[in-house]
Order: structure tokens, then sequence, then C-alpha cells
């Protein structure tokens, strides 16, 4: 209307061409614009009602104007409604909505396409944080780090706001308009020169709209793009099989566990499920207890390799020739051209392996070859695990493509495609250097991308369209097993995004939909009880994928190792373990948060083992030229002990600058020296550059110093000797000249399991988005000011090239005789009557004398003020805190509470019922998150409380205890399993 | 006896009358007709005072992160500046009120201005701990004020003990100053010839004649205070130490800091001593009443409290070692080797190396040799409390946690601030008041025969 009324009668029209037609007779006419039938008029119309376009009556008679008038009439006041944003009181107030009183959505999370089910704390309609669901079988109710943050990119305030068109606000009208006329354009030439381009998916709704396109438009094609894609595992499945199929892991049920090259406890859909299983069979508590064995052979550290009783590091192209040896080990042969490990080694793998039988269980990297994957398939028939710990199954992800990137970049070039339209994933920034993605999507007639940010595939396309956040969505997923569950929104859109469903609703001609209902048909077979469960439940019942039986050819179907073990330098390539491949890098908690190994924060770097940091003379820091394939990148150099020889470990999702968290990062692009989709590459040189840049690390120091901080010992030695962590270590003093105080309430504890820690920093992250901490940027970080209540410190012990690698997780211990209360001049950090030592902000006037004093230093310090209080000036970003938390200003100190709002509500709960806080009832946020169960908390007053009985176990133990403060919070002197024939360097005597 | 007194310079060279004495220093106060350089060198300190009041401004519009500090290091420059100032100040009460109290004929032509060196020094001290806070607007909860938000000190933590030290300290330091100056607030008072000198001299004199009455008075209260000082020359100082020795951290924790802090303020005090009164001496050519005799006396006790203070440094590294605990002796290694190692060297350097050239009798009298050194001492008296104040934290029990702090434009801002209006003051206390005490001078002519 507007354009009618903007534009007015005088543009374009000639009046008296108009007196002229309207001389003959009795037209209706509805504007001097469409009489004059201005192209003016036509859009609009067009852009209104786009479906209306193709019945837009030439020549109206008077009963359709009249109808047309009576339809625009009442829809010009419905119009009038849609936008109300004064906010006032429930004026009739949802019933199972209190002020103040959260709820909990199940809800599924997406993390590379597969779903992870997560329940997810809602305030007066606002997700402020993530929790895993217990129901669902790939959370079990942990969460890890990157899921956190989901509900931190929902209030991103860079997220795109609006369609844009040529890079310019356009409405979504417009962009309807432009389908309607793509749709026509199909329809008549059954999708000739269209394509799709999607992301990783697992969704069964997008599938089916998929099917449902190429059904419509034959000859339209469906390219994916996932650049964290790992096919090797099909691949080999497919020619050993014929069919595609993807192995599923019971760790509960695996007593030797042999990886060969697997980061299965930081990568991978099921990574948290299969945390939770190999822990649980690795809790030792008594003398008694059994564990299973844990051998990794890994081509770069990993925190499966920190958790493995036998890590062996191997440069990238010689895990195939290991796992050849392994082959023929296995097959009872002498090994014939000797793998590059020691023959004691492998020999002591097999026997475990082969005692093991069924129970033992050989893992292929995802990243790695076919070969390598056909290679586990036949040991693990062998040994007669397939069935048991391994299971085949249909590729949940499993989608009929014409192609990926680089077929779809051909097609471009060869003119068979010249329209694109992208579905969430950000080709310009993903693709490999070989592939000039940029020139081919430049070329397009038409390109349309759809996606949460304006990235660089938004920036070049002809319309971009937002896309919603999963907490915004409808839509479906499934799991690493296959297990089906539902997305469902916590929060109308906030910036009207369309669910990749509406986008293809709309590519099919389905201009008015809604995302719910889009999903519901799906689920047709439900009936509204059943959907009703599976959205409160989280999954849907029985849906995991069935395990196929099948038989391994014996010869390996002709499969030959890909990698030629060159000389050079080889090159890992790993996704950044919380951006992933960079679309998480506007997320600032997770640009924070350590890595898990390296500790690095606001950046990567190049990883290389302390020998060939040697032989290149360079030191952390110092710039590398890495150069592979023709092309080549600067990297800073970092040194990680355990880093195999002659390889260099490069992880993407750095180098963007789209965004203004991404902005601050430093740290390189690892695509441009890609290739194709490989994950390793061989032949590469490396040449130090003159010059250093900063790589930002939380912690500087790695080795403990020969003090008991993580005391550890081989099962065997917890056998001899279950009180190992008193051994060599000066008792706690006890005397005091004051009665102990006297704890009638509550006294709260905490236990951390050392052997279960697998350093994962979910609960790290947990805490952040639970406590609103701040993050405070590279600047800040970098000179010491980051704000993470808990801490995982990571040490090294033993040799330089094979250490031993220990996490220890440092919240507040939470001292009974606290130095840092006594000097405290204004009373600011006091003790609660159920023992925590509490931070009172208020009070506070920021002498940091409890910092100095604190052995632990878990305290820290507001430097600057990292939180704004102006509410204009805060932007939606403050929707993401939690209101039970108070947030910091400036100049005052913070520390771990043990969630004390979380005691608080359940104190409550238990006084208006009257009755007692249960056990297991308080649980804190990074015990909630921790998927291996690691961490216990509870009243140390309950004998029976769960936290008692992890305290009473023998190898129970405080940190610094000989100084006398009494923490609350324990921990569990680490465990091993160790093959007695494999004494490994430096572990003869346990620590 | 011409070989004594060449052995022994005297405390007043020539020979003077009263007049003569009050005028010439008088003089300096009332005609106002100070050397060029006086007000160049005011000037500057001026600036410096423009670069403390930009510095705070700035520490309270941005917080703390100005400073280099960082956790684990979460106390830095504000606190060295802090104990050095206090120490400066030591010297001042120590030659006011325990020379006094021993009978000491020479201190008396040095102590107005050792006492206003004092006065400013505690002045300066006084501001560190309040711009080391997190929020300084706050600084007022650390008194015990009755108020309504029902907060009160916590009295086991030697930061209240310290407020009230440093209090006390400077409470009496005014009283004992001032109490000092009336009878030459009386002269100046008598002698000047303007309306608004004789109004603005007068009040200050609060009706000081002269009488024999007001001597027995004066004598009476200026000995009380002195003996209310003299415990503080002890007390400040070890309060001062009791916020490192209270903490558990390595390096911080030790009983040997109460004593070797007195030390090392009498060491900085003195240092700053020389570092005033040479310059003084020459630029008002007081060289008869300033003689090479208080120079070296000061000296002599900056060689006095040195080694007090090397045998510090001594017993710290053997008790870090002997207690066996490995914490102390890592922190003690890494203090030495570590990422701190140069400037440890150059506090070793400076302090005690240096220290030693005061042995010599012919450096001890080379007046700007003195000077040299008396600047050295002060700067390796500024790193060793930073050193302490770093070291400890940034090396303590989990290695996990180790790390440096860095330092900042603001924290030498601040730091250099403070230096340049301390010698503001001081150059503003010799413009308006007296800086030879003159009846003391008078009677120590008196007493030497050195009347004319």
């Amino acid at each position: 209307m507007s354009v009618i009324a903007e534009k007015g009668p005088s543009l374009g029209i000639d009046i008296a061409a108009l007196r002229k037609r309207l001389e003959n007779g009795p037209d209706m006419w509805r504007s001097l614009d469409e009489i004059a039938g201005t192209a003016d008029f036509r859009r609009f119309v067009e852009a209104e009602f786009p479906a209306l376009v193709e019945r837009l009556p030439a020549n109206p008679n008077r009963r359709t104007l009249l109808k047309l008038m009576g339809a625009s009439l009442s829809l010009a006041g419905l119009a009038a409604c849609s936008r109300a944003e004064s906010i006032v009181p429930y004026v009739r107030q949802p019933e199972i909505l209190i002020p103040g009183k959260p709820v909990y959505y199940a809800t599924t999370l997406s993390s590379d396409g597969f779903g992870i089910g997560a329940i997810v704390e809602s305030h007066e309609g606002r997700p402020t944080k993530v929790e895993g669901n217990p129901d669902h079988q790939a959370s079990r109710g942990a969460t890890d780090a990157v899921m956190q943050a989901a509900v931190l990119t929902l209030f991103d305030p860079d997220r795109s706001r609006m369609p844009l068109k040529e890079g310019q606000p356009a409405s979504y009208g417009d962009f309807l308009k432009d389908m309607s006329a793509l749709v026509s354009r199909w329809t008549a030439s059954q999708g000739q020169g269209g394509a799709l381009l999607i992301d990783a998916s697992t969704s069964p709704t997008l599938a089916a709209q998929i099917d449902a396109l190429r059904v419509r438009y034959s000859k339209l094609k469906i390219h994916r793009h996932d650049p964290l894609a790992t096919p090797a595992v099909v691949e080999a499945s497919r020619v050993l099989f014929g069919s595609t199929l993807k192995a599923a892991y019971h760790f509960d049920r695996a007593d030797v566990i042999f990886s060969l090259d697997a980061d299965f406890l930081g990568e991978g859909p099921g990574r948290l499920a299969y945390a939770r299983d190999l822990m649980a069979r690795r809790r030792v508590r008594t003398p008694s207890d059994r564990m299973s064995r844990l051998y990794a052979v890994e081509s770069t550290p990993t925190i499966t390799g920190a958790a493995a009783d036998h890590r062996l590091a191997i440069k990238p192209s010689a895990i195939e020739a290991i796992a050849a040896g392994l082959h023929e080990a296995l097959d009872g042969q002498a090994t014939a051209s000797g793998p590059p490990i020691e023959q004691a080694w492998m020999e002591a793998l097999v026997d475990n392996l082969k005692a093991a039988g069924r129970n033992a269980l050989v893992i292929a990297g995802p990243q790695q070859s076919a070969f390598v994957h056909a290679i586990a398939f036949a040991a693990n028939a062998k040994l007669g695990a397939l069935g048991n710990t391994v299971e085949l199954i249909e590729p949940p992800d499993a989608l009929q493509v014409d192609g990926d990137l680089a077929a779809l970049c051909e097609a471009i070039d060869g003119g068979a495609i010249d329209t694109v339209v992208v579905l969430g994933a950000n080709p310009l920034h993903t693709a490999p250097a070989r592939l000039v993605a940029h020139k081919a999507f430049s070329s397009l007639k038409l390109l349309v991308h759809h996606g949460l940010y304006r990235d660089e595939t938004a920036f070049l396309a002809h319309w971009h369209v937002p896309a919603a956040h999963e907490l915004e969505s409808w839509s479906d997923i499934r799991a690493y097993n296959g297990t089906a569950s539902l997305v469902q929104p916590l929060i109308a859109p906030l910036y009207d995004g369309k669910t990749e469903h509406e986008l293809l609703a709309v590519l099919s001609g389905q201009f008015q939909t809604d995302p719910l209902s889009l999903v519901r048909q799906h689920w047709a077979e439900l009936d509204d009880d059943a959907w009703k469960k599976v959205l409160r439940d989280g999954a849907v019942p029985n849906s995991s994928a069935k395990p196929v039986p099948v038989t391994v050819p014996p010869d390996l179907a002709g499969l030959k190792p890909a990698a030629s073990a060159g000389s050079g330098i080889d090159i890992r390539f790993v996704a950044d373990p919380w951006l992933r491949d960079g679309r998480l890098a506007n997320a600032s908690w997770l640009q924070e948060l350590p890595r898990p190994l390296t500790k690095i924060v606001w950046g990567n770097a190049a990883l290389i083992s302390p020998a060939t940091a040697e032989r290149l003379k360079v030191e952390n820091g110092k710039v590398i030229n890495i150069a592979s394939n023709g092309a080549d990148i600067d990297a800073p150099a970092w040194i990680v002990p355990g880093h195999p020889d002659e390889s260099v470990t490069l992880s993407f999702g750095f180098g963007r600058k789209a965004g203004s968290v991404a902005a601050l990062s430093e740290g390189y692009d690892a695509f441009r020296l890609r290739g194709g989709a490989e994950w390793l590459a061989t032949g590469a040189t490396i040449v130090p550059r003159e010059n250093s840049v900063r790589v930002i690390t939380t912690q500087h120091h790695q080795a403990m110093e020969g003090r008991a901080i993580v005391r550890h010992a081989s099962l065997d030695g917890f056998r001899q000797d279950p009180n190992f962590v008193r051994k060599d270590v000066p008792p706690s003093p006890t005397e005091s000249l004051y009665p102990d105080w006297r704890y009638d309430q509550e006294a709260w504890a905490m236990a951390i399991d050392l052997s279960a820690c697998i350093g994962c920093m979910a609960c790290v992250s947990a805490c952040q988005a639970e406590n609103n901490i701040a993050p405070v940027g590279p600047e800040e970080c970098e000179r010491g000011h980051e704000m993470h209540w808990l801490r995982i410190d990571r040490y090294y012990a033993g040799p330089l090239d094979a250490p031993e690698i220990f996490f220890q997780p440092v919240p507040c211990m939470h001292c009974e005789k606290a130095p840092c209360e006594v000097v405290c001049p204004v009373n600011a950090t006091v003790h609660t009557h159920d023992g925590l030592n509490a931070q009172v902000y208020n009070r506070c006037i920021g002498t940091r004398y409890c910092s100095q004093n604190c052995p632990y230093k878990v305290r820290r310090f507001n430097f600057l003020d990292h939180q704004t209080f102006d509410k204009d000036e805060a932007g939606p970003g403050q929707g993401v805190h939690n209101p039970n938390v108070s947030v910091r200003s400036r100049g005052v100190m913070e520390k771990c509470t043990y969630c004390v709002q979380r005691i608080s509500a359940k104190r409550i709960q238990a006084q208006i019922e009257n009755r007692d806080i249960a056990d297991g009832e308080v649980v804190t946020a990074c015990q909630q998150a921790c998927p291996t169960q690691a961490i216990t908390f509870g009243d140390r007053n309950r004998k029976d409380a769960k936290v008692v009985r992890e305290k009473s176990a023998p190898q129970n133990y405080a940190l610094l205890e000989e100084l006398n403060t009494r923490p609350r919070t324990t921990y569990l002197g680490k465990i091993s399993n160790p093959n007695g024939k494999l004494v490994r360097p430096g572990e003869a005597t346990n620590g | 006896m011409a070989e004594a007194r060449a052995n022994n310079p005297a405390v007043m060279r020539g020979r003077h009358d009263f007049p003569e004495i009050s005028g010439r220093i008088g003089s300096i106060v009332l005609d106002g007709r100070l050397p060029r350089h006086f007000w160049t060198a005011f000037f500057l300190c001026f600036l410096l005072v423009l670069l403390l009041l930009y510095s705070i401004t700035y520490l309270i519009a941005v917080g703390v992160a100005a400073y280099g500090i960082d956790i684990p290091v979460a106390w830095g420059t504000m606190i060295s500046n802090f104990v050095w100032w206090i120490g400066i100040g030591h010297a001042g009460t120590l030659i006011s009120a325990v020379l006094l109290l021993l009978r000491q004929p020479w201190r008396a032509s040095i102590n107005r201005f050792a006492e206003a060196m004092t006065l400013f020094a505690v002045a300066m001290a006084g501001l560190f701990p309040i711009l080391h806070l997190g929020r300084p607007w706050f600084f007022y909860w650390l008194l015990p004020l009755p108020n309504v938000h029902m907060h009160w000190p916590q009295w086991r933590s030697p930061l209240v003990w310290d407020f009230a030290a440093i209090a006390t300290y400077a409470t009496v330091s005014l009283l004992f100053w001032y109490m000092g100056l009336l009878p030459d607030l009386a002269v100046l008072r008598d002698r000047a010839r303007s309306r608004p000198a004789q109004l603005f001299y007068g009040i200050l004199g609060l009706g000081w004649r002269g009488s024999a009455y007001h001597w027995s008075r004066y004598q009476v209260v200026y000995f009380l205070l002195a003996a209310l000082a003299t415990p503080l020359v002890v007390s400040v100082h070890s309060i001062v130490s009791l916020d490192f020795t209270f903490a558990i951290t390595p390096g911080y924790h030790s009983t040997i800091f109460p004593p070797y802090f007195v030390a090392g303020a009498l060491l900085s005090g003195f240092a700053m001593v020389l570092t005033i009164a040479i310059p003084l001496r020459w630029a008002f050519s007081v060289e008869d009443l300033i003689t090479v005799r208080h120079m070296e006396n000061a000296a002599k006790l900056m060689i006095a409290a040195g080694m007090v203070v090397a045998y510090g440094y001594v017993s710290e590294a053997f008790f870090a070692w002997y207690s066996g605990e490995p914490y102390e002796r890592a922190m003690m290694a890494q203090r030495a080797l570590g990422p701190y190692a140069p400037l440890f060297w150059t506090m070793l350097g400076l302090n005690c190396g240096v220290l030693q050239l005061l042995w010599f009798k012919g450096i001890r009298r080379n007046m700007p040799l003195l000077f040299a050194i008396a600047v050295a001492i002060n700067i390796g008296m500024w790193i060793e409390r930073y050193v302490i104040v770093v070291t400890g934290p940034s090396r303590d029990y989990l290695p996990s946690a180790w790390g440096e702090q860095s330092l900042t434009w603001l924290d030498f801002g601040i730091l250099f601030g403070s230096i340049g209006t301390f010698f503001a003051l001081v150059f503003l206390f010799i413009r308006i008041l007296p800086a030879i005490t003159i009846f003391e001078v008078e009677e120590l002519a008196e007493e030497q025969g050195k009347l004319k």
C-alpha cells in the first residue's frame, strides 16, 4: 500500500493515456497505478501476496473487486495488531508460568548435524541455561561445552536480523515474491539449473522435504557441504558390506579398547554417551573393582589419549601402517613390514584384545581412511565384538545427495547450475583452498542464503534470509545411534528468522506455512498424546537404529592404504573443539574457553612436537610458514608435549572476522591449506619466519614441580596400597586451639574423581552459563584477567615426547579454615551456616587480599566493568543472564559459590514441604554438565549421601591439605590401568 | 684538636648571632626571593602533580585493570609504593623523636625538614591503599564508623590494623611537627613586614610569646610527643609487614619481616633525607648549618640499617631452605632465577652492593657521590618492596596458577606522580615555613659556643 501512496499517481503514469482508456467502458479500477498497469503496483501485489500472483485477475469485475476490498480492509486491521511491543503484566497468567520460577522444556541441540538431547531452563519465556536430557541417549543428562553456549548464540546481537537483498534490507514479502518467481521457473523447467546446498543434518523432516522437492523438480540437484564430514567409515562399509553403515559403540561392554586415532571422548555425536559408558567401567573404589583398559594411538593429542592407559603419538601417515600391523597380528602372522611402534607394545595389545574377545573393541578414528575403518571392522569381527561392543547401523544422516561442494562448484563453472539455495552452510568460509568457490558463487544468477549470521556467503548472496536459532525452531533430529527427537522452540524467533523447513516449503511453493505444522505433518503417525509425550520426554521412543548384521569379507575387499608415508611434514587437520568449522566463532564463551590440552583461548596455533620445534629452532608463538599443495599459511607455533614428531596439527574455525566477537579473535584459517575434504595432508614443509605473534593461554606452567597435586597410581599400585594418596605426603595437621564449628544443618561438600575427569571443559562452560560469568576478551585474557570460577588444570608428567597427561578441575575448595576469610578487612568473604565460603559482592571493596592469600588461586577479580548495567546499552546479550545470580560490577572479587542459588531454591522447596533436603537434590552446574559424573556434591552431614560414600574411598585426598585449610572439595586420586608388561617410561613409581 | 676536627666535622661551621640565624632562615620564607632554579624545579614537580591527578582520574574512570596486576599477582605497585613511602617517612620520625630523646645535637638543623618529609611521605603513602582498591570510593568501609549498612571492619585482617597504624602515625607526626614549628612561626610573625604574612604566621603561631612558661610547657609536650612517636618508628612498619607475614603465601609468610621492614624503612628514609638535604644545603647556601657531619651521620645510619636489611635477605633465603617447605624453597629459587630475577639481582646490587661504598669516609664526605648512592638506594628499596609483593604470589602453591604481572604506564604514572607531588610539597614547605629550625639552631650555636 505504501508503494502506491508514496509513489502517487504522478510517477510514470500518463494521465492522458488513462483518460483515453477509461473512456471506453465501465471498467473497475483500484488505483491509478493499477489501470496504468505500472510495475510498482505489480510488485506490490506480488510481494504482499505471492501466492495470489497467479490468480490476480487481469480485469477484475465488480464482485471480485468488492471481495478484494473487503479482504484488504480486514487484513489491514490485522496487520495493525501484529506488532504489539508494549510490556504489560499478565492479565491472564498462563497456568504454568509463575514469575521467578523457571520452567524447563526438552529439546534437542544439534552437534555437527546430530542431535543431543537437552533440557532448557526458561525464565519468563527467556531461555537461560542448557542442561542435558537424562532420557536422551546421546546426552544421558550431560552436556558438552558447546551446548552450553546455545543460549548465548540465541541472544547474540550480531545475528542477522532481516532479509537482505543484494546486501540491502528488504522485506520477507519481497523475498517470497522472488521465490515465487523461482518456483514458477523451476516448476516450468523441472528445477533445471537449480541446486540446493545443505548443511550437515539428520532431520527426518528435512530429508522428507528434500525427497518431496526431488519429486517436484526432477532436475534439481541436492548437494551437501559439511566441512567436518568424515565419509571414510561409510566408504569402508560400502566396499566391505555393500551398504552404507556406521558404527555405534558400547563402551559399557568393553574390557579392552584400542583407539586408532579416534577421539571418541572429545569428538563425534556420541561423545557424551561414550564418555559416560567408558568411565562407568573404570570406576574403582575398592581394590576388588575392575577397570577397562584403553590403548590409544593418535596422530594429534586429544583428551582420549590423555585418558588412555597406553598412549602412543604417531605421525598421521603412519596410522595405516599400525592398522595393517594390527590386522596381521590378529591373524597370527608375523608382521612383515614392521609397524612404526615397538613389537612389545603391539604384542601386549593383541594379547589383551584376544583375551577380551567379544568384549574387546577396536575403534577407527572417523577422520582415518577407509582402509583403517575396514581393519577396525575386520578386527572387531574377528574378536567377536561385532554385535556386542560395536554395532553397525544405518547412518542417521543418510540422505541421497548429488555431490559435495566441489561437485557443485564444478557444475556452476560448467554452466549446468545458475541458481543455488544455501541452507545453513557457509561455503565461502569453509570451502577448501583448491576450490575457487568465490568465483563460482559470484557467477550465479541467483544465490539465496539462509543462515544465522550475515557471514561470508550472505554478503555474496542475492538474497539472505535470517535463520531461526535452534532454540527458536521447530524441527527434528537424530542422535548418533539414530534416536529421533524433536526440536521445540523456547522462544518466538527474535528476529523473524525462518527454519530451514520453512525455506524448503517456500521452495516447494508453500508460501504460507507455520514451522510447527511442517514438522508435525512429518510425524503424523504420532497421535496428539504421543506427540506431547515426545515433546515432554525429548525423544521418540524406540526410534534408535537397529543393528544390521554383516559379515566381513576376508581380504578387506581389496582396500589399500590411502596415504603414502612420504617424507616431509604431515598435516593433521582438526576441528576446533568449540568453534567447530567456525560457525560458533561469534560465541564469546567458546572463544574464551581454554582448549582442553593447550589451554589456548581466542585463537589457534599450529601444534608441533618438542622435537620438531627443536629441529626447526622455534619456540611458542614464533610464526611458521606451512606450505602444502601449493598453498601456504602463516601460523604461530605451539609446542605440545606428546605431539607426534614431524607433523603439525592445524585447527579449523579461526581466521574469521565476521561478527564483533569473532573479529576480536586471532589465529589462522586452516581451510586455506586444505585441498579437499581430507583430514590429513602429507609432504608439507615448514619454514620458520622471523616474527612472533601472541598466543593467549590461561595456563603457563605445565609441570607439577614434584608436588603432590594430582595423586595417581596404577590399578595394581592401588590394589597393593589403596591409600596411595597418603604415601610420602605429610599428614594434614588437625590440631586446633578452638573446637570445630558444628554444622547443625547441611555441610555441603564436593568430591571430584580425577580418574573419571576427561578434561572436556563442559563443567567450565556450564559454570559460566549458570553464574553469569563475564567473558573478558583476548586482551584481558592475555593479562591474566579471565573470570572462570572453575578451571581445569592440565599437567604433564614424564618424558617430553610421551608424557602422562592429567586433568584437575579446580573450583573453590570452600575451606573450613579459609585463608581468604581472615584477611578480608570488610567482612566481604564469610562462612555460612552450611559451610559455604560465601562472597558478598556488595561488601567487597576490592583489596584483593583474599586472592593473594588463596593457595588455590580460585578467586577471580572484576578488573573492569565487564557487564553493562545500562539497559539500553546492554542490548539483547543481557537476555542470557541467570536472574538468580547477581551480575557483578567492577572492583569486586568473585568465585565459585557451589551454585548457592541452586541450594537456596532447593532449601526453600524443602522448607515449604517441611522436610530435609534430599541427597542428590542439589546439583551444581558443573556436576550436572559432567558427562562422566566425575563430580559429586551433597551434604556431608548425611551418612547416606553419595558424596560421603565418594569421600570414604581410600584414594580421597584434599589438595594442599598440609596447609590445614580443610577443603570441602576433595579429589579422588587418579587410577589408571596400564598393562603390567608395558611399564611406561617415568611410570615406575606412583606419584 | 685540629686532627680531631678534621676527622669529625662540626655540626656547625663559622660564628653566628641570633638575628643573623633567624634572619637568614626567615628570609627564605619572608622575602620570597627564591632562586629561579627553585621555581623551575617546582614547575617540573607540578607537572608530575598533574600527572598524578590525571592518573588517578583515569584509574577511577577505567578501573584497576589499568595497572599491571592480574590473578595470581593481585597486588602490585600500589602496595610497593605504599610500603616504600611509609618507609621513607621513618627517618624523619627517627631523627626528630629518637635523636631528640637521645640528645643528639646534630639533629637540630635537619629535623624540621626531616619531619616535613615524614609528613609528606605519609600523606603520599596514605594515598596508595586507597588507589589500590577495586572500589576506591568505599575506602571508608575500613573505618569502624557506626553506620546503617551493618558493616564493621573485620578485625582479624591486617589491613584494618594497617589503617589504624597509618592513621596514628600521620596524626602523631603532624602534631609533633606542628608543635616544633610553634616558636619558629612566632619568629616569622615578628619578622614579617606585610600584614597578610603577620596574620598568617600569627594565627599559626597560636599566640606564642616565648615566655618561660611557654618554653617549659613546650618542652614537656615536645618530649612527650617524642616519646609517643618513638615506638611508632618500630610499630608502623612492623604492622605494615604483617600485611605480608599474616598471609600463607610463600614469600610473604615470614617471621623476619617486622624487624627487616623497620630496618629497610630506616635505610630508605635516610637515603631520602640525603636525597633532599644535599641539594637543599647547596641551593640555599646553608652548608654551615647543615654540615658534612650531618650528611655523614646519616650515611652511617644508612649502612647500619642496610646491614640489617642484608641480614634480612640472607635469613629469608636461609629459612626458606631450612623450613624444608617445598613451596618456600621453590619460591625463593624462582625469585632468584625466575622471571623476576633481574629485579632481584638489581635490588641486591643496589641495597647491599652499592651500600658498601659508605664504609669509606671519603665517599661519605663526597656530596655528589653520596647523593648518587642515596638515589640508588631509594631505587633499590622500591625494587625490594616490589619484589616482595609480586614474587610470592607469582610462584605459590599450584604451578598451574603461576603467572607474572606486568607494569603499565599507570603504575609508573602514579609512582612518579607521587614523587613529584612529594617534592612539590617539599618546595611549598620551603617557601612557606622555615625549613631549618630557627630556635634549635640558635640554641645549638649557643651550646657549641659558636655565637659571635
